[in-house]
């Protein structure tokens, strides 16, 4: 069983309606037991980074979380990528939950003259293979919406989009954590492959 | 790199899907599931629903068509009409909508941006503009672009842009129905006043126009409804033709 985390942010809708079209029933849930029952975790986000952590600290879960991740598959989406970092500076500067080393910044920061946010679908580049991407090809495209972005974190980094001057960190893994910036569940097909992938591991 | 997107508008009254020349004598085209689903297989790179009576007449969103659209389309949905309230984003958000759509509603209360903006943040937020050409102005224009507000447009879109709106739809009611291109003067005095996504809408009559809007770099994506809807264009063709000539597109 796949669970998705509730903790009061995202559009975990379109997320469950995307495993289901996948046969993988997903269960929405802020109970600690499911996490520990699952087979693997989903933690979703969108919105700003301290009020995510508020609320998912006020869930009781993040311990739960960093136990569970030693032991099966966890992916965090958009926001809920973000979290997995040490710390984020949107602002302010807030603690992450520290699975994947590196931090998240503002997106203006190393190139101005780029929106923000970015916004759209962006082909996203392979650095290293990894069985997230057992169905999915080398520069499809992937739907992003985001201002801020992970940083000083290329040795997890399995994947990346170029915009602007710079490239977005747009996959990470390290163990059993992985995490998108982008939203595979609103990447149509694409996006699709990548959360079978996922319901697989 | 980017792509550029291309994204059908849905203008939806009674559960239909309608679309009139300047807004007026609205013409019945098709099951807004059904068009959806269609676009979805075209290669639409969004939809965007809009209730194009809400505002003048106070209706209800159609979020039972909401939620079965978003059941089954795993690409961006943005939707708009009536949109007043934090309670009217919570409501389409909760049914599968990615962004809302403001218009009229951050005219009659421009603090509900800034607290939208706040509560599901910037990229959530999508301000629409119809904006008219009056005494040599861009006039700011409100309820489906019936009504002169005499705000300037360029500042009303600086002012969105601070508050939180990440996005803005910039439609020319000039333009509009007209189908003999879009607006790029508008769009290119929006796109040198803000930093955020615009996305062009109004005036699209053939595949060339699209060609021509991507030329200039301010804007993001391209929105149309009636050719589209009459596959007058087809998604599939517009994209393949837009690769050709140079410009990022998802295919």
């Amino acid at each position: 069983m796949t669970v998705i985390v509730d903790y009061g942010v995202g559009n975990l809708f379109s997320l469950q309606s995307s495993l289901r079209a996948l046969g993988v029933e997903a269960e929405i849930t802020c109970r600690a037991e499911r996490l520990r029952e699952a087979e693997r975790i989903i933690l979703p986000g969108v919105g700003a980074f301290g009020d995510a952590r508020a609320k998912l600290d006020a869930t009781g879960l993040v311990p739960v979380l960093l136990e569970e991740a030693e032991q099966k598959p966890l992916l965090g989406i958009c926001l809920g990528m973000q979290l997995l970092f040490d710390r984020s500076f949107e602002y302010g500067e807030h603690p992450g939950l520290g699975l994947i080393p590196g931090e998240v910044a503002f997106l203006g920061e190393e190139d101005e003259a780029r929106k923000v946010p970015h916004m759209g679908w962006n082909s996203l580049e392979i650095l290293k293979d990894d069985p997230l991407f057992k169905y999915f090809r080398n520069g499809e495209y992937v739907y992003y919406v985001h201002s801020f972005c992970a940083r000083n974190c290329r040795d997890s980094t399995l994947g990346v989009s170029q915009y602007g001057n710079a490239a977005v960190t747009g996959v990470v893994r390290r163990g059993n954590v992985w995490g998108t910036q982008f939203h595979p569940e609103k990447s149509g097909d694409a996006g699709l492959r990548l959360l079978r992938a996922f319901a697989e591991l | 790199m980017l792509a550029k997107r291309i994204i059908p508008c849905l203008d939806v009254r009674d559960g239909r899907v309608v679309k009139g020349t300047n807004f007026e004598g609205l013409r019945d085209m098709a099951d807004p599931v059904e068009l959806a689903r269609f676009y979805n297989d075209s290669g639409a790179d969004e939809l965007v629903f809009y209730d194009i009576t809400a505002s003048a007449e106070g209706r209800g969103l159609f979020t039972d068509i909401l939620r079965r659209v978003a059941s089954e389309i795993f690409i961006p949905l943005t939707v708009g009409g009536g949109i007043r309230t934090l309670e009217d984003f919570d409501r389409v958000l909760k049914c599968g909508a990615d962004k809302v759509s403001v218009n009229s509603g951050a005219i009659v209360d421009p603090a509900v941006i800034a607290a939208a903006a706040k509560r599901y943040g910037d990229q959530c937020v999508v301000l629409s503009m119809d904006v008219k050409r009056v005494e040599g102005r861009f006039r700011l224009f409100a309820k489906g672009g019936r009504e002169d507000t005499g705000i300037d447009a360029m500042e009303w879109a600086a002012r969105g842009v601070e508050n939180g709106a990440g996005e803005i739809v910039l439609n020319s009611i000039d333009t509009d129905g007209v189908r003999q291109g879009f607006d790029l003067e508008m769009l290119d005095v929006l796109a040198a006043r803000v930093k955020v996504p615009i996305v062009a809408s109004g005036g699209a009559g053939n595949m060339e126009h699209f060609a021509e809007l991507f030329t200039h770099p301010g804007v993001d994506a391209g929105l149309a409804a009636s050719i589209f809807h009459t596959k007058q264009v087809e998604i599939k063709h517009l994209k393949r033709f837009l690769r050709g000539k140079g410009v990022e597109m998802r295919l």
